[in-house]
């Protein structure tokens, strides 16, 4: 169901075809053009006071040209409002961070490389977080088997043929 | 000694560079030393690399990551049902918690309710395991600041709560007390006077803990002043739970977006106003009392009727994504589900209190000694098994 508040609007008109807003449960979302982050992120903290992010995610549609959806989580505590911003980016195609807008996601943004390979440009210091260093391959994609892990990291790392 | 804490300084967070000398009190060479993964005070597997100058720190490094599971990957492979009991092993010291949040997100996504009187069961659980993890916390965080006498005293009590939730659903800990769309089991006979006992039981055992510890001079030494971190930098670094209330920001999603029966209770939200560890200590002993009172209201007004909502059996939401959060006992617990209209979900994010809140270790130990990393650990209430799923 499209959304539509003073908000919206006025970004609608500022950027036109770049953002479309939408509510699905009470919620609302903005699907936006990866062109305008993270231009959209840093008003909605300074103009609409969006000033927690809640979490930074992503998920993987493998069919679709544009692999990877990124989800920033947002809240606002003087609005008590949540939002969602949405971006579709194609696999190798970083992505502004927004560790200038929020520091919060340092981490989140991490995490995010960690599992989907998707790189944050300008992040001060984009590595693994919950898997090693040197562990090959990003877990949370869909063409990564759920039994599939790194062997060679294993078997020089741990001395043992499987960690299964 | 706080004049780091700079909207600046927390832009650079996590960016230790250990090898870049600093000018050091003495002119000597800066020292770095490796605390953990097994080490007594980091309560559980955290290894933290601390940038030190004599005893005072210049910096830390956190390497997390040794329990995890692959949560989210096995939560696609899964289906919604065969998913629940996964959640209790994230926070595994407040199950009753991530099941709520679960379970509450699912059915948000299906359009389905819980009725009522499930909703009051489930209040009165997720409450009692709030009690019982700052219990948890409350001991351990005492002992690593070296008073041994609380942990005892909370472990005897905390058994109390581990036992209703043993009658009321077999497990003690890993409670999977809850399913999609109501519970699965009734109260057992005595429920309500149970409860009523641990209530009448555990009033006099706070006052207990507070006479060890609010007006104890070493503990106000070793908390007072220490790690202190003020609301906005809390808000900047997306902490929440005690620790943003203890930086005097008034918000918890009980009251500010009211989830299961929470609008029906009058509760308080204590706040402090330093933001250090004897703040966030106070914060937590206030939320216990008033844990307490949500739970005696709920027992007295438990509503008859079924426990379990229209559920189909098969459990396919349809096409969409949802967002949910609970406040768990160490913040906010948000579920993000997206559904391609299957039984098993596209895409399962777990937004973990303990993994964020732990990001902010960085900025309230620097310049503080090497005794009070192990006080700020215990204060900021993390479990490892949710930082790193």
């Amino acid at each position: 169901m499209p959304w539509s508040s003073p908000m919206v609007e006025k970004y609608r008109s500022q950027y036109g075809s770049g953002l479309d807003a939408q509510t699905y449960l009470g919620q609302n979302y903005l699907n936006v053009d990866r062109s305008l982050i993270p231009d959209i992120l840093r008003l909605l903290r300074d103009e609409e006071q969006f000033d927690y992010c809640v979490d930074i995610t992503a998920v993987h549609y493998p069919k679709r040209e544009k692999q990877f959806d990124v989800v920033w989580i947002l809240y606002s505590f003087p609005r008590n409002e949540r939002v969602r911003v949405k971006t579709q980016i194609a696999d190798g195609a970083t992505i502004p961070s927004s560790v200038a807008i929020w520091p919060t996601a340092n981490w989140l943004e991490r995490e995010v490389y960690d599992m989907f390979g998707i790189k944050f440009e300008g992040h001060p210091g984009l590595k693994r977080i919950l898997l090693p260093d040197g562990w090959k391959g990003f877990p949370l994609r869909k063409d990564h088997g759920i039994l599939q892990q790194d062997n060679e990291w294993v078997r020089i790392n741990l001395g043992i043929e499987s960690g299964q | 000694m706080n004049e780091h804490k700079n909207d600046a300084s927390i832009h650079s967070l996590s960016n230790l560079d250990l090898d870049a000398p600093e000018k050091t009190y003495l002119d000597s060479n800066e020292l770095i030393i490796n605390m953990g993964p097994q080490h007594p005070a980091t309560h559980g597997v955290l290894r933290v690399i601390l940038k030190l100058d004599g005893e005072k720190v210049l910096g830390t490094e956190c390497v997390i990551g040794y329990l995890h599971r692959g949560v989210e990957k096995i939560a696609e492979n899964r289906t919604y049902t065969m998913f629940n009991p996964y959640v209790d092993r994230m926070d595994y010291v407040a199950a009753v918690s991530n099941g709520l949040g679960y379970c509450e997100a699912v059915e948000k996504l299906l359009n389905v309710e819980a009725p009522p009187r499930a909703k009051y069961i489930r209040v009165i659980l997720t409450e009692l395991n709030r009690i019982a993890s700052h219990q948890l916390w409350l001991g351990t965080h005492a002992l690593d600041i070296g008073a041994m006498t609380p942990l005892f005293y909370t472990f005897r009590d905390r058994e109390e709560i581990l036992k209703i939730f043993e009658k009321y659903c077999g497990a003690r800990l890993t409670t999977h007390a809850f399913r999609i769309g109501g519970c699965q089991y009734e109260t057992y006979a005595g429920f309500e006077k149970d409860i009523k006992n641990f209530l009448t039981f555990f009033a006099p055992k706070i006052d207990e803990y507070e006479a060890l510890l609010t007006t104890n001079r070493i503990w106000l030494e070793r908390t007072k002043n220490v790690g202190v971190i003020s609301g906005a930098d809390c808000i900047a670094l997306g902490v929440t739970g005690p620790v943003l209330r203890a930086s005097g920001v008034k918000w918890d999603v009980r009251k500010a977006q009211p989830y299961a029966a929470y609008s029906e209770f009058d509760f308080e939200i204590p706040t402090g106003e330093n933001g250090d560890t004897y703040d966030r200590y106070m914060v937590r002993m206030i939320e216990m009392r008033q844990s307490m009172r949500i739970i005696e209201q709920a027992v007295n007004g438990l509503p008859e009727g079924p426990i379990m909502g229209k559920v189909p059996k098969v459990i396919k939401p349809p096409v969409g994504e949802i967002y949910h959060s609970i406040e768990a006992p160490k913040g906010e617990l948000g579920y993000f589900i997206v559904s391609d209209g299957s039984t098993q979900p596209y895409r399962l994010r777990v937004r973990p209190p303990s993994f964020v809140n732990l990001q902010a270790l960085d900025v309230m130990v620097r310049g503080l000694l090497v005794a009070d990393v192990v006080a700020v650990i215990g204060t900021l209430d993390i479990v490892l098994g949710e930082v790193d799923r």
